[in-house]
């Protein structure tokens, strides 16, 4: 399978000094589930924000390495980066919805780029939302404001955000961490779904979830990237002692 | 940071960030013009005539001492109402009230601070200061106590907006430590959450003294504007003049770029360097939460 | 000896909480008095002649309608200048500004504007846009006057209000391919807008009711006709009622206390406005 995103030597260290990601080289594969995981602390959220350089919002003191996405280094300073994020979506761990109706929230997006054709924004709204598996649980309110749905609603509503834009990455920071399990296995299989056309990085709230999902998985550590490989092997048999620990729940 | 601004988005960024900066160049612009105008003075007037008993501009007396001590008199006055008023209304209103009477009080004492200064001024000549002349046996009831009086309440709203902040950010945990210590509800106030409100507290009545000095029509419509100086205790009962009248009243009527003109911009600037000074050190006071810039002076 | 040192402990407590009690009551009641006492004085002077006529007969007969007119003119004059600045000075503040030491200048600078006592804005207004400019005395003079005076009120609060939108709104909004501006504009300015407008109507209401700021930049002592340019000087409340309160002998209290009481209601009327904007929005709000 092809790489889509290929990290190379990425080191990072916010203003503060602390160095939360350390050498990291990984590449990551179109059309399945990369999941990235570890102990609190580990760089999973610094690393997701370096790809869609929504890093460029915080301080930062130092960076070096490059990402290379298709082949082109988006850590450049020539990067078009609001291209980019449009290319790498982004779903977060507290769904943040907007405060407008859920149809404005999904084309929100849209119309930032200029989109303003009823019929195209419709039609992206409707894929999105079934792409998200809750086409059906609202399409009858739509013009609704997006904050009265449930959590789980509402998160699902932030993946169809993100995807009526048509991304090619889709990144998602413990989507599920505030949800009940019904949700949680609604977004998983959704996740199961969107790997067909897209590449998806998952940072999962659990070991358990990580083991679900994974079809790479890479394990983070204090700003380490101890060990990564397919997600069978990581779970069941990883060559490092910390990975296995962390992964039995021997870990502190 | 982001490289494909557009010319949109870059002019917005400037225009808005040059709006930022305008509150900069504003005060550069409002002391140049006063320094401007004012410094003529220090040429034309000898500093032995600014610094005598008598002002009577048109018999080119420019003593300023009357005026100083004026203000002075009126602000000190106008403190011992605002001061202890304000802050008993702000502990009571954080730490004594029950909700629902605080939620009357709060919009009461913003009421205050909205209502216009010549209204007061005006009240002042027609409700306090006979209240005052007849109750003292005094010749006049526009007197230092009458701008006073008056000033104080002017001062109210800001000390008690200022002091209620302060209390309101003292932790609930120091309050509780001293319940459990055995204090009672009134020692708490006195010996826990007083102390700690302090900072808060200085800044209040500092920012409160400051909106006294600089208040205008009110002392002007009820002092009596006798430009005598006012240092003993007595003249607390007699007219005054402040700084702030005496422009009020005499700018109208100066032809511009005259001496009187100019000592009147020189007054002008004292008070702006007083108001520097006095908010200076109240925003340098560690108390910083919730710092709102009210207009503190009027 | 215990239970007396107990007794006098609540003793000095009872005291205590009465005294304070006493102390707001005596801060409070005189305001509920003087609003109540203007409104009963000045009724009786409220016909339509007094509120759209012109003054006769020395003021002392007929109406107001040039102060009224005036002040209405003046507070729109300094909402113009002052309602974009501010805002927009508000926005660089809170969503732009690096923490550094220039924007600490810019915050001292606001402190310092906000502290300046209204004659010296005064003195400043005609040094500067009076006679410098040669605006004369005119509307435009004051109104700039007032604006400059009132833009740290409309600063602060709208800083504040701006702030109180949830930060992450603004990293989806980015997120999702958007500049900062759209961002801001798009979803935190309209989130923020009833703060904002609360700001700007507190902010010109103590501009209306301002009288020391346009003594000598735009006020006129009396004009037998309305304004009809921005460059004409214009009678208005505030000063209309220190004129008649002070400079007019044997004036019947009757049109003072009117003065005052229109005076009174167009400034409480926008704190009214400004007041229930807030908490309408307080009660709407999506966050
Ligand atoms: N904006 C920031 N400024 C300074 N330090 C930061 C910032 N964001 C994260 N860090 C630090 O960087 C390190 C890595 O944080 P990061 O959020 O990437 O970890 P994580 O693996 O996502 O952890 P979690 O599982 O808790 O989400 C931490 O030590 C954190 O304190
Ligand atoms: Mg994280």
């Amino acid at each position: 399978m092809a790489d889509k995103i290929i990290i190379e030597n990425l080191s990072l260290t916010y203003a503060d000094g602390v160095e939360s990601l350390r050498n990291i080289s990984l590449n990551v594969p179109e059309n399945a589930v990369s999941v990235l995981f570890g102990p609190a602390g580990g760089g999973k959220s610094t690393l997701l924000r370096c790809l869609n350089r929504l890093n460029d919002l915080t301080e930062v003191r130092a960076s070096v390495g490059r990402i290379l996405i298709d082949g082109e280094n988006i850590l450049d300073p020539k990067t078009d980066v609001i291209a980019l994020r449009r290319k790498v979506g982004m779903v977060f761990a507290r769904p943040v919805v907007l405060p407008m109706s859920i149809r404005q929230n999904l084309t929100y997006g849209l119309e930032l780029a200029g989109e303003n054709r009823k019929s195209r924004l419709d039609e992206a709204v409707e894929r999105s939302l079934k792409l998200a598996a809750i086409w059906d649980e609202i399409k009858d309110r739509l013009d609704d404001p997006a904050i009265a749905l449930s959590g789980g609603q509402q998160q699902r509503v932030c993946l169809a955000r993100v995807l009526a834009l048509q991304p090619e990455i889709i990144l998602l920071d413990e989507p599920t961490s505030g949800l009940d399990p019904i949700s949680t296995g609604k977004v998983e299989s959704a996740l199961q779904e969107l790997k067909k056309e897209y590449t998806v990085i998952l940072v999962p709230h659990s070991v358990q979830q990580a083991a679900r999902t994974a079809d790479y998985a890479a394990f983070f550590l204090q700003g380490e990237l101890v060990e990564y490989g397919e997600g069978k092997t990581i779970f069941t048999t990883p060559r490092e002692k910390r990975t296995e620990d962390y992964v039995t729940g021997r870990f502190g | 940071m982001e490289k494909t601004l557009n010319w949109r988005e870059f002019l917005i960024t400037r225009l808005v960030r040059a709006s930022g900066y305008s509150a900069i160049v504003f005060v550069a612009l409002i002391f140049f013009f006063l320094l401007r105008e004012g410094l003529p003075t220090l040429g034309e007037v000898p500093i032995s005539t600014l610094l005598s008993l008598r002002w009577y501009p048109i018999e080119n007396y420019f003593g300023i001492l009357p005026l100083v001590t004026g203000s002075i008199m009126v602000t000190l006055g106008a403190t011992m109402v605002a001061v202890p008023f304000g802050i008993g209304t702000a502990v009571y209103i954080s730490e004594i009230a029950p909700r629902w009477m605080r939620e009357i009080l709060k919009p009461l004492v913003e009421l205050l601070g909205g209502l216009p200064s010549v209204v007061l001024g005006f009240l002042g000549i027609l409700v306090l200061s006979p209240f005052v002349r007849t109750l003292l046996d005094l010749p006049t009831g526009l007197t230092a106590l009458t701008g006073s009086l008056l000033l104080g309440g002017i001062a109210v709203p800001t000390v008690v907006s200022i002091a209620e902040d302060a209390l309101d950010s003292v932790p609930r945990s120091y309050r509780e430590g001293a319940w459990a210590l055995g204090a009672t509800r009134w020692q708490t106030i006195w010996r826990v959450t007083l102390p700690a409100a302090k900072s808060g507290v200085l800044t209040a009545i500092m920012l409160g003294v400051g909106r006294a000095i600089g208040e205008t029509m009110t002392v002007m419509m009820v002092t009596g504007n006798a430009p005598v100086l006012a240092v003993t205790p007595g003249s607390l009962f007699s007219p005054v003049r402040t700084m702030t009248a005496t422009i009020a009243a005499e700018m109208g009527e100066v032809a511009n770029g005259s001496i009187h003109y100019h000592t009147l911009f020189f007054i002008g600037m004292v008070l702006f360097i007083i108001s520097l000074a006095v908010n200076v050190a109240a925003s340098s006071v560690v108390f910083r939460s919730k710092q709102r810039a009210e207009r503190v002076l009027s | 000896m215990m239970r007396r040192l107990r007794l006098n402990r609540h003793l000095t407590e009872r005291l205590g909480f009465i005294s304070l009690t006493l102390m707001a009551v005596v801060t409070v009641v005189p305001i509920v008095a003087v609003v109540i006492y203007i409104l009963s004085q000045g009724l009786p002077a409220i016909s339509w002649e007094f509120l759209a006529d012109f003054p006769r007969d020395g003021m002392r007969v007929g109406g107001i309608l040039p102060a009224i007119v005036g002040t209405f003119y003046l507070t729109i004059g300094t909402a113009v200048f002052s309602v974009p600045l501010g805002i927009a000075a508000a926005i660089y503040l809170s969503e732009y500004a690096p923490d550094n030491a220039l924007t600490r200048l810019i915050r001292i600078a606001i402190i310092n504007l906000a502290g300046i006592p209204s004659v010296v804005y005064g003195l400043f207004g005609l040094g500067l846009f009076v006679l410098f400019l040669q605006f004369g005395t005119s509307i435009l003079a004051a109104s700039l006057t007032l604006s400059i005076m009132t833009l740290p009120v409309i600063i602060s609060t709208a800083e504040e209000a701006l702030r109180a939108v949830p930060q992450p709104f603004r990293t989806v909004s980015v997120s999702l391919g958007g500049t900062r501006w759209q961002g801001i504009q798009r979803i935190v300015l309209p989130q923020a807008l009833p703060g904002i407008l609360t700001g700007v109507i507190l902010g010109l209401e103590r501009a209306a009711g301002e009288t020391a700021p346009i003594l000598f930049t735009g006020a006129a002592f009396f004009l037998p006709r309305l304004p009809n340019s921005p460059f004409d000087a214009t009678m208005a409340l505030p000063y209309h009622l220190f004129v008649i309160s002070t400079q007019v002998p044997e004036m019947p209290p009757q049109i003072q206390y009117g003065t005052a009481l229109v005076l009174l209601v167009f400034v409480l009327g926008m704190n009214l406005v400004a007041t229930t904007i807030r908490s309408r929005a307080r009660a709407r709000r999506q966050w």
